[in-house]
């Protein structure tokens, strides 16, 4: 009995490892930019094509979300952010992905607007700094311009209850405690 | 079908198929890269990048639009006089290690750099063992005469 026994601890953890491997993603592919500010950027307004750069968002939390008109999983997440827009004192930036702007539009016109503005990345240049690699994706983003947190594939509202809302909580505290030691009279 | 017209037949479907093999190989003339040398080093660089979208394609090979347009960010910087490893940066600072087929030395790593030789030698070691008891038992001392008559009488058959 005891020669068979250490061939079959060497069995038994191979089967967890390859267990755990299974249960894994290998589609999330860990973002080396969390807790890095996020790229700059200046790109045209979806709708106006005027020129909107991040840093009009200082001092604010807010979520930038790379969708585009081509995309399936960003029709299938989209009424959870269009809930979570309503719902929520939370901004939400679109990142219209190597689109078409009228496509584009025309999909906010049937699917509803839940961004505060959409800028239109057409070769996919910001997305790459971002390191995009596939839509959707979303990228939570603290008041002195901090990437906080990734969101690979569709937001879900178990993702925003369990980890974006959370992170907001904590961020918009720190953010309006900073305001208060820099105007001394809080917001 | 008489045999004749067959042979008619299967004669025009071969001259048709040779037009059409003719046609195939007029397109792979594609037009040449603009830059052979760029494109010469573009290749060496991207061999050594995975592509996020199809996982066990290199840059180099996948046809995924992210390849394409990461493939047309390593020529733009190229063309501008960086280093493979400032390229090789901009690429890890944007989606980590990941993107490198061979992944850098770090504590995380060990396993994957050290882990076959730290098995190999495993091996060698159960191995020698291995000999040196096989050794031990043929080092065996010659049987006795009394253990070498109960033998004989083992094999002796009863009725002889």
């Amino acid at each position: 009995m005891k020669r068979f026994l250490i061939p079959l601890i060497l069995v038994g953890v191979l089967v967890a490892f390859l267990g755990i491997g299974l249960t894994l993603n290998p589609h999330e592919v860990p973002s080396p930019l969390i807790g890095k500010p996020a790229p700059t950027f200046t790109l045209p307004q979806l709708h106006s094509g005027e020129p909107w750069t991040p840093e009009r968002m200082k001092g604010k939390v807010w979520l930038l979300n790379v969708w585009a008109s081509w995309c399936p999983s960003c029709l299938h997440e989209h009424p959870v952010l269009v809930n979570f827009a309503r719902t929520q004192n939370v901004p939400v930036v679109g990142l219209n992905y190597k689109d078409q702007a009228a496509d584009a539009k025309a999909w906010l016109e049937r699917n509803g607007n839940p961004y505060v503005v959409s800028v239109a990345d057409l070769e996919g240049r910001v997305a790459i700094d971002f390191g995009v690699y596939g839509a959707p994706e979303t990228y939570l983003i603290d008041g002195d311009g901090v990437i906080r947190f990734k969101q690979i594939g569709p937001v879900t509202p178990e993702v925003l209850t369990e980890k974006i809302m959370p992170l907001v909580k904590t961020l918009s505290a720190k953010a309006d405690a900073a305001s208060v030691v820099s105007n001394g009279v809080p917001k | 079908m008489s045999p004749r017209n067959r042979w008619v037949v299967s004669a025009l479907v071969c001259i048709s198929l040779l037009g059409l093999a003719g046609q195939g190989r007029a397109k792979e003339a594609a037009p040449l890269a603009e830059d052979p040398v760029v494109e010469q080093r573009l290749i060496v660089i991207s061999e050594e990048m995975r592509c996020l979208v199809c996982q066990n394609e290199s840059l180099a090979g996948s046809r995924a639009p992210l390849a394409e347009d990461l493939r047309r960010e390593i020529r733009g910087q190229i063309r501008a006089g960086k280093t493979d490893a400032q390229i090789g940066d901009y690429l890890v600072s944007r989606y980590g290690d990941y993107v490198l087929y061979r992944p850098p030395v770090t504590p995380i790593t060990w396993v994957i750099w050290f882990g076959p030789f730290v098995l190999l030698l495993v091996g060698v070691v159960f191995l020698l063992r291995f000999v040196r008891r096989r050794q031990s038992q043929a080092a065996l001392p010659p049987l006795s005469d009394a253990e070498r008559q109960a033998a004989q009488a083992l094999m002796t058959p009863p009725n002889a």
